[in-house]
Protein backbone atom coordinates (compact mmCIF):
# COMPACT_ATOMS: atom_id res chain seq x y z
CA UNK A 1 0.00 0.00 0.00
CA UNK A 2 1.23 3.28 -1.12
CA UNK A 3 2.05 6.33 1.56
CA UNK A 4 0.63 9.52 1.18
CA UNK A 5 0.97 12.93 3.65
CA UNK A 6 -3.03 13.47 3.26
CA UNK A 7 -5.22 10.96 4.65
CA UNK A 8 -9.05 11.24 3.81
CA UNK A 9 -9.66 9.78 7.35
CA UNK A 10 -7.96 12.46 8.86
CA UNK A 11 -10.17 14.87 8.84
CA UNK A 12 -12.51 13.12 11.21
CA UNK A 13 -9.91 13.75 13.70
CA UNK A 14 -9.45 17.52 13.13
CA UNK A 15 -10.89 17.82 16.60
CA UNK A 16 -8.30 15.88 18.06
CA UNK A 17 -5.84 18.84 17.78
CA UNK A 18 -7.72 19.95 21.05
CA UNK A 19 -5.94 17.58 22.76
CA UNK A 20 -2.47 18.72 22.90
CA UNK A 21 -3.47 22.46 23.45
CA UNK A 22 -6.96 22.72 24.74
CA UNK A 23 -7.07 26.43 25.27
CA UNK A 24 -5.84 27.40 21.59
CA UNK A 25 -8.06 24.64 20.13
CA UNK A 26 -11.31 25.54 21.68
CA UNK A 27 -10.65 28.93 21.03
CA UNK A 28 -10.03 27.81 17.56
CA UNK A 29 -13.09 26.13 16.90
CA UNK A 30 -15.29 28.39 18.55
CA UNK A 31 -13.81 31.19 16.27
CA UNK A 32 -14.40 28.69 13.30
CA UNK A 33 -17.98 28.05 14.33
CA UNK A 34 -19.02 31.37 14.71
CA UNK A 35 -17.33 32.65 11.63
CA UNK A 36 -20.16 30.34 9.65
CA UNK A 37 -22.97 30.72 11.32
CA UNK A 38 -25.49 33.22 9.20
CA UNK A 39 -24.28 36.92 9.57
CA UNK A 40 -24.32 39.58 7.07
CA UNK A 41 -23.29 36.70 4.55
CA UNK A 42 -25.66 33.92 4.47
CA UNK A 43 -24.43 30.45 5.41
CA UNK A 44 -24.73 29.41 1.62
CA UNK A 45 -22.76 32.26 0.82
CA UNK A 46 -20.27 31.55 3.10
CA UNK A 47 -19.88 28.31 2.23
CA UNK A 48 -19.14 29.37 -1.24
CA UNK A 49 -16.65 31.45 -0.11
CA UNK A 50 -14.83 28.31 1.65
CA UNK A 51 -14.08 26.31 -1.75
CA UNK A 52 -13.09 29.17 -3.26
CA UNK A 53 -10.20 29.40 -0.59
CA UNK A 54 -9.99 25.42 -0.13
CA UNK A 55 -8.62 25.25 -4.19
CA UNK A 56 -6.85 28.72 -3.80
CA UNK A 57 -4.51 27.27 -0.45
CA UNK A 58 -4.76 23.38 -1.68
CA UNK A 59 -6.25 22.21 1.23
CA UNK A 60 -7.70 18.28 -0.04
CA UNK A 61 -9.67 18.20 3.36
CA UNK A 62 -11.22 21.66 2.98
CA UNK A 63 -12.29 21.02 -1.01
CA UNK A 64 -13.39 17.45 0.21
CA UNK A 65 -15.35 19.39 3.81
CA UNK A 66 -16.79 22.26 1.90
CA UNK A 67 -17.80 20.04 -1.54
CA UNK A 68 -19.92 18.02 0.96
CA UNK A 69 -20.80 21.22 3.11
CA UNK A 70 -22.25 22.48 -0.31
CA UNK A 71 -24.23 19.71 -1.38
CA UNK A 72 -26.06 19.16 2.15
CA UNK A 73 -26.75 23.32 1.17
CA UNK A 74 -28.16 22.62 -1.99
CA UNK A 75 -25.62 24.29 -3.91
CA UNK A 76 -25.52 23.50 -7.89
CA UNK A 77 -22.34 22.25 -9.25
CA UNK A 78 -22.46 25.38 -11.63
CA UNK A 79 -22.12 27.70 -8.49
CA UNK A 80 -19.44 25.47 -7.18
CA UNK A 81 -17.24 25.57 -10.18
CA UNK A 82 -17.89 29.37 -10.56
CA UNK A 83 -16.61 29.90 -7.07
CA UNK A 84 -13.48 27.23 -8.00
CA UNK A 85 -13.22 29.96 -10.90
CA UNK A 86 -13.10 32.97 -8.85
CA UNK A 87 -10.59 31.68 -6.93
CA UNK A 88 -8.28 30.88 -9.57
CA UNK A 89 -8.77 34.37 -10.97
CA UNK A 90 -7.52 36.34 -8.17
CA UNK A 91 -4.77 33.58 -8.04
CA UNK A 92 -3.49 33.80 -11.28
CA UNK A 93 -4.11 37.42 -10.93
CA UNK A 94 -1.86 37.71 -8.29
CA UNK A 95 0.36 36.44 -10.42
CA UNK A 96 0.50 38.63 -13.19
CA UNK A 97 -0.23 41.92 -11.28
CA UNK A 98 3.83 40.92 -10.48
CA UNK A 99 4.02 41.47 -14.36
CA UNK A 100 4.11 45.03 -13.80
CA UNK A 101 6.83 44.90 -11.19
CA UNK A 102 8.54 43.15 -13.46
CA UNK A 103 8.06 45.36 -16.78
CA UNK A 104 8.81 48.31 -14.10
CA UNK A 105 12.53 46.80 -13.36
CA UNK A 106 12.30 45.95 -16.91
CA UNK A 107 12.20 49.38 -17.85
CA UNK A 108 14.23 50.81 -15.12
CA UNK A 109 17.09 48.73 -16.13
CA UNK A 110 16.83 49.00 -19.45
CA UNK A 111 18.17 52.15 -21.65
CA UNK B 1 -30.16 5.02 -13.59
CA UNK B 2 -31.66 1.66 -11.65
CA UNK B 3 -34.13 0.41 -13.42
CA UNK B 4 -35.75 -2.23 -10.94
CA UNK B 5 -36.17 -3.22 -7.46
CA UNK B 6 -33.78 -4.88 -5.04
CA UNK B 7 -36.55 -7.58 -4.87
CA UNK B 8 -36.13 -7.94 -8.54
CA UNK B 9 -32.82 -7.96 -9.03
CA UNK B 10 -32.69 -10.69 -6.11
CA UNK B 11 -30.00 -8.40 -4.40
CA UNK B 12 -29.02 -9.98 -0.87
CA UNK B 13 -29.88 -6.39 0.15
CA UNK B 14 -33.39 -7.05 -0.88
CA UNK B 15 -33.50 -8.82 2.48
CA UNK B 16 -34.10 -7.30 5.67
CA UNK B 17 -32.05 -9.65 7.34
CA UNK B 18 -28.89 -8.96 5.57
CA UNK B 19 -29.69 -5.19 6.62
CA UNK B 20 -30.20 -5.34 9.94
CA UNK B 21 -26.64 -7.89 9.85
CA UNK B 22 -24.93 -4.96 7.46
CA UNK B 23 -26.10 -2.59 10.02
CA UNK B 24 -24.96 -4.55 13.13
CA UNK B 25 -21.55 -5.70 11.73
CA UNK B 26 -18.31 -3.39 10.76
CA UNK B 27 -17.33 -0.39 12.52
CA UNK B 28 -20.37 -0.81 14.87
CA UNK B 29 -19.11 -4.76 16.09
CA UNK B 30 -15.15 -2.94 15.82
CA UNK B 31 -16.60 -0.75 18.52
CA UNK B 32 -15.48 2.20 16.09
CA UNK B 33 -19.28 3.83 16.24
CA UNK B 34 -20.92 3.20 19.03
CA UNK B 35 -24.68 1.64 18.51
CA UNK B 36 -27.60 3.79 18.58
CA UNK B 37 -28.97 2.03 21.93
CA UNK B 38 -25.36 2.79 23.89
CA UNK B 39 -26.01 6.08 22.64
CA UNK B 40 -29.01 6.70 23.52
CA UNK B 41 -28.49 4.65 26.93
CA UNK B 42 -25.30 7.51 27.57
CA UNK B 43 -27.66 10.24 27.25
CA UNK B 44 -30.51 8.66 30.05
CA UNK B 45 -33.40 7.93 27.91
CA UNK B 46 -32.61 4.26 26.98
CA UNK B 47 -35.51 2.81 26.02
CA UNK B 48 -37.63 4.85 24.05
CA UNK B 49 -41.22 4.64 24.71
CA UNK B 50 -44.51 5.30 22.56
CA UNK B 51 -46.57 7.90 23.92
CA UNK B 52 -50.47 9.11 22.96
CA UNK B 53 -51.02 8.06 19.51
CA UNK B 54 -51.21 10.89 17.04
CA UNK B 55 -50.41 9.56 13.92
CA UNK B 56 -51.70 6.58 12.12
CA UNK B 57 -49.06 5.89 8.86
CA UNK B 58 -50.70 3.47 6.63
CA UNK B 59 -48.58 1.93 3.45
CA UNK B 60 -50.85 1.12 1.12
CA UNK B 61 -48.27 -0.65 -0.85
CA UNK B 62 -45.30 -1.00 -2.77
CA UNK B 63 -46.27 -0.26 -6.28
CA UNK B 64 -44.54 2.53 -7.91
CA UNK B 65 -44.57 4.17 -11.16
CA UNK B 66 -40.91 5.28 -10.07
CA UNK B 67 -37.63 3.45 -9.22
CA UNK B 68 -36.09 5.68 -7.37
CA UNK B 69 -32.24 5.07 -6.06
CA UNK B 70 -32.85 6.30 -2.64
CA UNK B 71 -35.99 4.81 -1.96
CA UNK B 72 -36.27 2.89 1.39
CA UNK B 73 -39.19 1.24 0.24
CA UNK B 74 -37.20 -0.67 -2.61
CA UNK B 75 -40.77 0.17 -4.70
CA UNK B 76 -41.37 0.10 -8.10
CA UNK B 77 -43.64 -0.82 -10.96
CA UNK B 78 -42.46 -4.34 -10.41
CA UNK B 79 -43.83 -4.80 -6.83
CA UNK B 80 -46.97 -6.30 -6.35
CA UNK B 81 -47.33 -5.65 -2.63
CA UNK B 82 -51.26 -3.47 -2.50
CA UNK B 83 -53.33 -3.21 0.97
CA UNK B 84 -56.68 -5.20 0.32
CA UNK B 85 -59.89 -3.81 1.03
CA UNK B 86 -60.44 -5.82 4.30
CA UNK B 87 -56.85 -5.12 5.75
CA UNK B 88 -58.33 -1.07 4.91
CA UNK B 89 -61.60 -1.94 6.29
CA UNK B 90 -59.51 -2.57 9.54
CA UNK B 91 -57.83 0.36 9.72
CA UNK B 92 -60.94 2.52 9.22
CA UNK B 93 -62.06 0.92 12.64
CA UNK B 94 -59.00 1.68 13.84
CA UNK B 95 -59.21 5.65 13.01
CA UNK B 96 -62.84 5.32 14.46
CA UNK B 97 -61.46 3.89 17.69
CA UNK B 98 -58.06 5.72 18.33
CA UNK B 99 -59.16 9.53 18.13
CA UNK B 100 -55.40 9.75 16.22
CA UNK B 101 -55.41 12.69 14.65
CA UNK B 102 -53.21 12.30 11.85
CA UNK B 103 -53.98 10.48 9.11
CA UNK B 104 -50.51 9.30 7.03
CA UNK B 105 -51.26 7.17 3.27
CA UNK B 106 -47.70 6.37 1.57
CA UNK B 107 -46.57 3.94 -0.46
CA UNK B 108 -44.88 2.81 -3.34
CA UNK B 109 -47.44 5.26 -4.48
CA UNK B 110 -50.46 5.23 -2.73
CA UNK B 111 -53.15 6.29 -5.89
CA UNK B 112 -52.09 3.34 -7.94
CA UNK B 113 -53.95 1.39 -4.76
CA UNK B 114 -56.94 0.47 -6.78
CA UNK B 115 -59.28 0.76 -3.86
CA UNK B 116 -57.25 3.93 -2.84
CA UNK B 117 -60.48 6.70 -3.89
CA UNK B 118 -62.52 4.39 -1.92
CA UNK B 119 -60.45 4.38 0.86
CA UNK B 120 -60.15 8.04 0.97
CA UNK B 121 -63.79 8.71 0.69
CA UNK B 122 -64.57 6.40 3.64
CA UNK B 123 -61.54 8.09 5.92
CA UNK B 124 -62.87 11.50 5.17
CA UNK B 125 -65.74 11.09 7.40
CA UNK B 126 -63.63 10.02 10.24
CA UNK B 127 -63.36 13.46 11.53
CA UNK B 128 -59.37 13.13 11.41
CA UNK B 129 -57.72 17.08 11.83
CA UNK B 130 -54.52 16.34 9.05
CA UNK B 131 -55.27 13.61 5.96
CA UNK B 132 -51.82 13.27 4.36
CA UNK B 133 -51.39 11.66 1.15
CA UNK B 134 -47.69 11.41 0.15
CA UNK B 135 -47.59 12.01 -3.72
CA UNK B 136 -44.60 11.72 -5.99
CA UNK B 137 -46.45 14.07 -7.97
CA UNK B 138 -45.48 11.84 -11.56
CA UNK B 139 -48.30 10.01 -10.92
CA UNK B 140 -50.70 12.77 -11.82
CA UNK B 141 -49.26 12.88 -15.31
CA UNK B 142 -48.63 9.13 -15.68
CA UNK B 143 -51.83 8.47 -16.92
CA UNK B 144 -55.30 9.85 -18.15
CA UNK B 145 -56.81 8.42 -15.23
CA UNK B 146 -54.95 9.96 -12.56
CA UNK B 147 -55.21 13.55 -13.98
CA UNK B 148 -58.00 14.32 -12.07
CA UNK B 149 -56.11 13.79 -9.06
CA UNK B 150 -56.23 17.55 -7.54
CA UNK B 151 -59.71 18.02 -8.26
CA UNK B 152 -60.04 14.61 -5.65
CA UNK B 153 -57.33 15.69 -3.16
CA UNK B 154 -59.41 19.04 -3.37
CA UNK B 155 -62.91 17.39 -2.44
CA UNK B 156 -61.50 15.55 0.42
CA UNK B 157 -59.40 18.55 1.52
CA UNK B 158 -56.17 16.02 1.39
CA UNK B 159 -52.97 17.67 2.68
CA UNK B 160 -50.85 16.69 -0.68
CA UNK B 161 -47.10 16.33 0.96
CA UNK B 162 -44.92 15.59 -2.27
CA UNK B 163 -41.21 14.59 -2.51
CA UNK B 164 -38.40 17.05 -4.65
CA UNK B 165 -35.42 16.44 -4.08
CA UNK B 166 -34.08 19.50 -5.85
CA UNK B 167 -35.54 22.78 -7.87
CA UNK B 168 -33.00 21.37 -10.71
CA UNK B 169 -33.83 18.99 -13.42
CA UNK B 170 -30.38 16.93 -13.49
CA UNK B 171 -30.34 16.31 -9.69
CA UNK B 172 -34.04 15.34 -9.76
CA UNK B 173 -33.85 13.05 -12.53
CA UNK B 174 -30.81 11.45 -11.54
CA UNK B 175 -32.27 10.81 -8.25
CA UNK B 176 -35.63 9.90 -9.76
CA UNK B 177 -35.50 9.17 -13.24
CA UNK B 178 -35.50 10.58 -16.63
CA UNK B 179 -38.48 12.88 -17.49
CA UNK B 180 -39.17 13.15 -13.59
CA UNK B 181 -38.89 17.13 -13.09
CA UNK B 182 -40.64 17.75 -16.11
CA UNK B 183 -43.58 15.86 -14.98
CA UNK B 184 -43.78 17.25 -11.84
CA UNK B 185 -42.88 20.32 -12.81
CA UNK B 186 -46.36 19.84 -14.61
CA UNK B 187 -48.37 18.21 -11.28
CA UNK B 188 -47.59 20.95 -9.39
CA UNK B 189 -48.78 23.56 -11.75
CA UNK B 190 -51.90 21.20 -11.97
CA UNK B 191 -52.11 21.54 -8.13
CA UNK B 192 -51.48 25.20 -8.19
CA UNK B 193 -54.33 25.91 -10.30
CA UNK B 194 -56.81 24.39 -8.30
CA UNK B 195 -55.76 26.31 -5.12
CA UNK B 196 -53.40 24.02 -3.70
CA UNK B 197 -50.22 25.50 -2.34
CA UNK B 198 -50.98 29.00 -2.85
CA UNK B 199 -50.77 32.04 -0.09
CA UNK B 200 -53.30 31.68 2.64
CA UNK B 201 -55.17 28.85 0.71
CA UNK B 202 -56.58 25.70 3.26
CA UNK B 203 -55.60 23.18 0.62
CA UNK B 204 -52.10 22.50 2.06
CA UNK B 205 -48.99 21.49 -0.59
CA UNK B 206 -45.93 20.73 0.65
CA UNK B 207 -42.57 19.44 -0.39
CA UNK B 208 -40.03 16.91 0.71
CA UNK B 209 -36.62 17.24 0.29
CA UNK B 210 -34.14 14.57 0.81
CA UNK B 211 -30.75 15.01 -0.10
CA UNK B 212 -29.44 13.55 -3.55
CA UNK B 213 -26.31 11.69 -2.12
CA UNK B 214 -24.42 10.26 0.76
CA UNK B 215 -24.70 13.67 2.60
CA UNK B 216 -27.21 15.00 5.69
CA UNK B 217 -29.62 17.77 4.67
CA UNK B 218 -29.16 21.15 5.32
CA UNK B 219 -31.09 23.73 7.57
CA UNK B 220 -34.66 23.44 5.90
CA UNK B 221 -35.25 27.10 6.57
CA UNK B 222 -32.64 27.97 4.63
CA UNK B 223 -33.55 25.30 1.35
CA UNK B 224 -36.98 26.24 1.52
CA UNK B 225 -36.36 30.22 1.08
CA UNK B 226 -34.22 29.02 -1.93
CA UNK B 227 -36.96 26.44 -2.80
CA UNK B 228 -39.28 29.02 -3.06
CA UNK B 229 -37.21 32.02 -4.77
CA UNK B 230 -36.62 29.32 -7.87
CA UNK B 231 -39.60 27.68 -8.38
CA UNK B 232 -41.44 30.61 -8.11
CA UNK B 233 -38.96 32.47 -10.27
CA UNK B 234 -38.60 29.18 -13.10
CA UNK B 235 -42.25 28.07 -13.35
CA UNK B 236 -44.58 30.49 -11.33
CA UNK B 237 -44.87 27.16 -8.93
CA UNK B 238 -46.08 27.77 -5.05
CA UNK B 239 -46.39 25.22 -2.06
CA UNK B 240 -46.34 25.78 1.52
CA UNK B 241 -43.85 24.55 3.63
CA UNK B 242 -40.83 22.17 2.70
CA UNK B 243 -39.73 19.23 5.07
CA UNK B 244 -36.26 18.66 4.98
CA UNK B 245 -35.46 14.54 5.48
CA UNK B 246 -32.30 12.99 6.47
CA UNK B 247 -31.83 8.98 4.46
CA UNK B 248 -31.73 6.49 6.51
CA UNK B 249 -29.12 3.77 5.96
CA UNK B 250 -31.29 0.88 4.42
CA UNK B 251 -32.75 -0.64 1.53
CA UNK B 252 -31.77 1.23 -1.98
CA UNK B 253 -30.35 3.57 -0.16
CA UNK B 254 -27.79 1.26 2.15
CA UNK B 255 -27.06 -0.33 -1.23
CA UNK B 256 -25.77 2.75 -2.83
CA UNK B 257 -24.29 3.65 0.22
CA UNK B 258 -22.35 0.46 -0.17
CA UNK B 259 -21.49 0.43 -3.77
CA UNK B 260 -20.53 3.68 -3.94
CA UNK B 261 -17.71 3.53 -0.41
CA UNK B 262 -19.43 5.92 0.85
CA UNK B 263 -21.33 3.64 3.73
CA UNK B 264 -18.35 4.24 6.51
CA UNK B 265 -18.14 8.23 5.98
CA UNK B 266 -21.73 7.97 5.64
CA UNK B 267 -22.49 6.37 9.32
CA UNK B 268 -19.88 8.77 10.59
CA UNK B 269 -21.72 11.75 9.61
CA UNK B 270 -24.79 10.33 11.50
CA UNK B 271 -22.99 9.74 14.94
CA UNK B 272 -21.10 13.22 15.14
CA UNK B 273 -25.12 14.60 14.25
CA UNK B 274 -26.48 12.81 16.77
CA UNK B 275 -28.63 15.21 18.62
CA UNK B 276 -30.18 13.92 22.28
CA UNK B 277 -32.39 16.74 21.91
CA UNK B 278 -34.29 15.28 19.39
CA UNK B 279 -34.81 11.98 21.02
CA UNK B 280 -38.11 13.41 22.94
CA UNK B 281 -39.81 14.35 19.24
CA UNK B 282 -38.72 11.24 17.21
CA UNK B 283 -41.68 10.20 15.07
CA UNK B 284 -41.86 6.79 16.22
CA UNK B 285 -42.79 7.52 19.50
CA UNK B 286 -46.47 9.05 18.83
CA UNK B 287 -46.48 6.82 15.24
CA UNK B 288 -48.22 3.41 14.17
CA UNK B 289 -47.29 2.63 10.82
CA UNK B 290 -48.93 -0.25 9.12
CA UNK B 291 -47.84 -2.39 6.20
CA UNK B 292 -49.75 -2.91 3.32
CA UNK B 293 -50.87 -6.80 4.70
CA UNK B 294 -51.76 -5.22 8.42
CA UNK B 295 -48.41 -5.66 10.58
CA UNK B 296 -47.35 -3.10 13.05
CA UNK B 297 -43.96 -1.16 13.15
CA UNK B 298 -43.04 1.82 15.56
CA UNK B 299 -42.24 3.70 12.07
CA UNK B 300 -42.16 3.33 8.12
CA UNK B 301 -38.57 2.52 8.88
CA UNK B 302 -39.00 -0.10 11.17
CA UNK B 303 -41.29 -1.38 8.11
CA UNK B 304 -38.89 -1.92 5.41
CA UNK B 305 -36.58 -3.80 8.06
CA UNK B 306 -39.49 -6.26 9.27
CA UNK B 307 -38.88 -5.21 13.03
CA UNK B 308 -42.64 -5.47 14.72
CA UNK B 309 -43.89 -3.25 17.46
CA UNK B 310 -42.28 -4.81 20.86
CA UNK B 311 -46.05 -5.71 21.85
CA UNK B 312 -48.86 -8.76 22.46
CA UNK B 313 -50.75 -6.89 19.75
CA UNK B 314 -48.78 -6.91 16.24
CA UNK B 315 -51.27 -6.89 13.36
CA UNK B 316 -54.42 -3.79 12.86
CA UNK B 317 -57.01 -6.48 13.28
CA UNK B 318 -55.92 -7.01 17.18
CA UNK B 319 -55.70 -3.00 17.56
CA UNK B 320 -55.45 -2.45 21.01
CA UNK B 321 -54.57 0.26 22.67
CA UNK B 322 -54.03 -0.20 25.82
CA UNK B 323 -51.42 -2.67 24.96
CA UNK B 324 -49.63 -0.70 22.29
CA UNK B 325 -49.10 2.41 25.12
CA UNK B 326 -46.06 2.67 26.67
CA UNK B 327 -44.28 -0.11 24.34
CA UNK B 328 -40.56 -0.10 23.79
CA UNK B 329 -39.66 1.18 20.30
CA UNK B 330 -37.28 -1.18 18.31
CA UNK B 331 -34.30 0.51 17.68
CA UNK B 332 -31.24 -0.13 15.04
CA UNK B 333 -28.01 1.96 13.51
CA UNK B 334 -30.50 3.37 10.88
CA UNK B 335 -32.44 5.11 14.12
CA UNK B 336 -29.23 7.24 14.01
CA UNK B 337 -31.09 8.96 10.72
CA UNK B 338 -33.66 10.68 12.55
CA UNK B 339 -31.81 11.99 15.36
CA UNK B 340 -28.93 13.96 13.50
CA UNK B 341 -28.61 17.61 13.62
CA UNK B 342 -32.30 19.11 13.95
CA UNK B 343 -33.67 15.88 13.74
CA UNK B 344 -35.09 14.13 10.88
CA UNK B 345 -39.13 13.12 10.47
CA UNK B 346 -42.06 12.61 7.87
CA UNK B 347 -43.11 16.27 8.72
CA UNK B 348 -39.48 17.63 8.05
CA UNK B 349 -37.07 18.65 11.10
CA UNK B 350 -37.85 18.55 14.50
CA UNK B 351 -36.18 21.94 16.02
Amino acid sequence: MSKTYYNPDDLRKFGKITEWSEELGEKFFDYYGKVFEEGALTAREKSLIALAVSHVVKCPYCIDAYTKDGLQKAITKEEMMEAVHVGAAIESGATLVHGVQMMNKYEKLSM
Amino acid sequence: MIKESLHKRESSLSKSQKQLEYLANGIFKSGDLPTFKAKVNKSGQHPLRAKKLEILQLNLGYMCNQVCEHCHVDAGPDRKEIMTKETMSQCLEVIKRSGVHTLDLTGGAPEMNPNFRWFVEEASTLGVKDFIVRSNLTIIRANKKYYDLPQFYKKYNIHVVSSMPHWTKDKTDKQRGDGVFEKSIQALQDLNAVGYGMPGSHLELDLVYNPSGAFLPADQTSLENEYKKSLLHEFGIQFHKLFAITNLPISRFLDYLIMSDNYEDYMYSLVEAFNPGTLSGVMCTNTLSVSWDGWLYDCDFNQMLELKVKSKVKHIRDYNSKELADREIVVSQHCYGCTAGAGSSCQGTMQ
